[in-house]
């Protein structure tokens, strides 16, 4: 089986390579059979990756160690779902993840274009195509998912302990989904520029793309920062780490494009900026794939300096002046069809969100690479921390959250004064309410960006369900419907102005939980024996009792605490840390149940006021001793004596623990950034519902019925 | 055959200046866009250089720390660490050679820290000993693409 997997692999690089010789020698000669044949040739490749990534998802199901990344990233006591899940924690399996997702969504893009676009889609087909080619390249000749291992070791690896949690399993395909339909605008603003035409229809083709690859990465990067606060005993959920930035930049971009592609369809206004954007996202798409394997920086991910580095480099520089150079030969076809007229309108100050995305953006992009800049200039690496990136970030942020919500507020082209005063009033006038009421709460004033964020946030909440009443209201004047069906109809009649604001709100949300979380949170570190108890925030936190446990993965001790406050209990907090036991025996038989990787879990009682989380470093060196000893007394016992004596280590630490640290935390709203992430996507979502689906899909049993009638048995 | 113009010569006037004013507009608001452009630049170069910390490995600090300066020191766990009350002494080594220093770290120490496994910490020389800044401690997250072994 896997020799036709490795055929399968082999064959999709050829029909890659043929497919790119097809697409653009039908580009040239506008010969349909060529273009036709390159089509065909994607498809194929689609078709080749999707039955590559089942073979190999086939063999982590089953255990099938005598493949080697199986047996690196799976075991038989990883549990089914990690184990189904484990192929994209390995290099080889998340690049062929990369190329597959990467076919399919050009598989979609291509054959909704075809007619669309019939001079452009040859050329976008020949960039889709060498895109995939490359990393099809990269999986046969540097990271090969099929190499095999004879013999084949009895047991695996097993899945690192830290990436199991769902949130943790779904990140990474959301990521490279993400990813990878940003590469669907990128090539065919490519594709665009080359056959000049550049006009809006290749962005109304790519726009559900363009808005799929934002939603996707935004998704991703949620699901990260929850594993993050849930699962890492850390306690934070951003640390503007170089592999989170690379996620985090195309976004930026991705939001900027969305917003300038309104502008170039409506008012035909910023072209260049427009096939920029989408060709910056879709580098810095493939630069985020690149990051997270290149060793190039410093991460807290351990994603070494392998040999991809090299052929990455050279590819996105490549892509990087090609790009560059296609753009400036085309210079004359990019002028804008029309001028912005002024300033103080929507346009104008759509135009202003979108300089200020992009500066964000570049604000990100030098902090991640700054380790690389300063080397180049200074000869030695240096870099920048949290609080340089939060310097240039949160006036930023808030500047973007304001100017979102004017713009949704402001008319078109240029309206008049009284107007606009009149629209700005009713939200201005909440943002002013909300910020003077929260200054006045004790503690509030100590932190001016947050404030000022709640201000923001509140004006662009304001001003966007205010939008959608005066939008419900005009039409239950109009027609008399009830208020969801008014609501309804009203979302459904414009899905992309309204899942855009509802976009809004979410982000709003979203930001409302940052500042609220980072301003104003609690944190303390305290060491705590039984009995002993600490305060934090407000809360008294009580060392009640110590808890362990041995399952047939891992030894976890922890502790049992109580919260109070002003004397009434609140909640139970149950952190524990889990030993998995380390797979080198020479580390003693006893020993090696506490001395392999280690994971948090947390306690955690979250709610919308404030999360209550609590992780606990259980001390267990006192131990040290007793499992020493019992490392000479059981090394030749049976392993269920040895589990036996591991059982009663922790029996002794739950009898008698030591003193443990405990890192308590106390973070305000710290929910509403999932919440606000959770309605940004619903909006995104509406935003891109295809108009007419639901009608199709309705009309789909009544369409089905003259095929199914022919399987009815015949009756006699 | 004589031009008659289209317009009055009073209405081109008024075109021609509209234009001009037109243009001048743009070209100040290019100025301004590509001064702010500037100064942003400028802004993160100087404050970046300013307040980045260096990375240096074990050996580099050895030989040529200043006390009281801070550094990004990265390198591998030594096995042997310990922890005294919630004190974490232990000792960092050349990520390729035997070259360590001891850091005494107090603050929270992530799930995968061990030895072996490679880190950053931001440190102070003080009277001949490295002291980690509190909640520094970065541990590689040993999770995939781990570094090829050398061949």
């Amino acid at each position: 089986m896997l020799t036709f997997a490795r055929a399968c692999l082999t064959l999709a690089l050829l029909t890659a390579g043929w497919g790119v010789y097809a697409s653009m020698r039908a580009a040239r000669s506008r010969e349909e059979r060529w273009a036709a044949s390159g089509r065909r040739a994607l498809y194929a490749v689609a078709a080749l990756l999707v039955t590559d990534f089942a073979l190999l998802e086939s063999a982590f199901v089953r255990s099938d160690f005598s493949v080697a990344v199986v047996a690196r990233h799976a075991s038989t006591t990883t549990p089914p779902f990690y184990r189904a899940t484990a192929i994209w924690s390995s290099q080889e399996g998340s690049l062929l993840l990369w190329a597959m997702l990467l076919a399919l969504w050009s598989t979609l893009a291509v054959r909704l274009a075809a007619r669309r676009l019939p001079r452009a889609t040859p050329w976008a087909t020949a960039t889709l195509l060498s895109v995939a080619l490359f990393f099809v390249a990269l999986s046969v000749f540097w990271a090969n998912p099929f190499q095999l291992l004879d013999p084949a070791p009895p047991e695996g690896a097993g899945l690192e302990p830290l990436l199991r949690h769902p949130a943790m399993m779904f990140h990474p395909p959301l990521l490279y989904s993400g990813y990878t339909m940003s590469i669907v605008p990128f090539a065919f603003a490519v594709g665009a520029l080359i056959a000049r035409q550049v006009d809006v229809r290749w962005t109304h083709v790519v726009r559900r793309f363009a808005l799929g690859g934002w939603m996707l990465l935004g998704l991703g990067m949620l699901l990260g920062s929850r594993w993050s606060w849930t699962e890492l005993g850390w306690g934070g959920y951003w640390a503007w780490d170089p592999v989170e930035n690379a996620a985090l930049m195309p976004w930026l971009t991705a939001t900027a494009f969305v917003h300038s592609t309104i502008l170039f369809q409506r008012r035909g206004l910023l072209k260049a900026w427009t096939v920029g954007l989408a060709i910056a996202t879709g580098v810095l798409a493939l630069l985020g794939t690149f990051l997270v394997r290149s060793g190039l920086l410093t991460s807290i991910h351990a994603f070494g300096a392998s040999t991809l580095g090299a052929p990455f480099v050279a590819f996105i520089a490549l892509v990087l002046v090609a790009s560059t150079l296609l753009m400036l030969a085309r210079t004359g076809d990019l002028a804008p069809e029309h001028r912005l007229r002024s300033l103080w309108s929507r346009e104008g100050l759509l135009v202003a969100n979108n300089v200020l995305l992009v500066g964000l953006c570049l604000v990100v992009l030098w902090g991640t690479f700054f380790p690389v800049i300063s080397e180049a200039v200074t000869g030695s690496k240096a870099s920048v921390g949290p609080p340089w990136f939060e310097r240039y970030t949160v006036p930023l942020a808030i500047a973007v959250v304001a100017v979102s919500g004017l713009a949704s507020l402001m008319a078109w082209q240029s309206g008049t004064r009284h107007g606009t005063w009149r629209t700005i009033f009713v939200p201005l006038l909440a943002a002013l309410a909300v910020t003077t009421a929260l200054a006045a709460l004790p503690g509030v004033t100590s932190s001016p960006p947050s404030l000022a964020l709640f201000g923001a946030a509140a004006f662009v909440i304001v001003a966007s369900t205010g939008q959608l009443v005066r939008a419900v209201r005009t039409r239950r004047l109009a027609t008399r419907e009830r208020t969801p069906l008014a609501l309804t109809r009203v979302i459904q009649r414009n899905r992309r102005r309204y899942g855009g604001y509802l976009v809004h709100v979410g982000v709003a949300v979203l930001l409302i939980g940052v500042a609220a979380s980072s301003g104003f949170e609690r944190v303390r570190d305290v060491r705590l024996g039984m009995g002993q108890h600490a305060r934090v925030g407000g809360y008294e936190i009580s060392y009640r009792r110590a808890t362990g446990t041995l399952s047939r993965e891992k030894v976890a001790l922890g502790a049992v605490l109580d919260v109070t406050r002003q004397g009434h209990h609140v909640t139970t907090l149950q952190p524990t840390r889990g030993y998995y036991p380390n797979l080198d025996v020479s580390a003693g038989p006893i020993s090696r149940f506490f001395n392999g990787e280690s994971t948090s879990a947390i306690g955690l009682r979250p709610s919308l006021g404030s999360d209550l989380w609590a992780a606990i470093q259980p001390d267990i060196h006192p131990l040290q001793p007793l499992m020493s000893d019992a490392d000479k007394r059981f090394l030749v016992a049976s392993p269920n004596v040895q589990a036996l004596v591991v059982a009663g280590l922790v029996a002794r630490y739950e009898d008698k623990p030591p003193p443990a640290v405990f890192r308590v935390i106390v973070a305000p709203l710290v929910e509403w950034i999932w919440l606000g992430g959770i309605v940004a996507i619903a909006g995104g979502v509406i935003a891109i519902w295809p108009s007419g689906l639901a009608a199709l899909l309705l009309r789909l049993p009544a369409r089905l019925r003259p095929y199914l009638r022919r399987f009815r048995p015949a009756t006699s | 055959m004589r031009k008659v113009p289209l317009f009055p010569r009073t209405v081109n006037r008024d075109i021609r200046r509209r234009e001009i004013d037109r243009g001048r507009k743009r070209r100040i608001r290019l100025v301004t866009a590509l001064a702010a452009a500037v100064v942003l630049v400028a802004a993160l170069a100087y404050t970046s250089f300013s307040a980045a910390s260096e990375a240096r490995s074990p050996s580099q600090l050895l030989r040529s720390a200043v006390p009281g300066r801070s550094y990004d020191l990265t390198g591998v766990v030594v096995p042997g660490y310990r922890r005294a009350g919630d004190l974490l002494i232990f000792r960092v080594r050349d990520r390729r050679g035997t070259a360590s220093l001891p850091v005494r770290y107090r603050g929270e120490v992530p799930d995968p820290f061990r030895a072996g496994r490679e880190v950053i910490v931001s440190v102070r020389k003080q009277r001949g000993t490295f002291v980690g800044q509190r909640d520094s401690l970065v541990t590689k997250c040993p999770s995939k693409f781990k570094a090829e072994a050398p061949a």
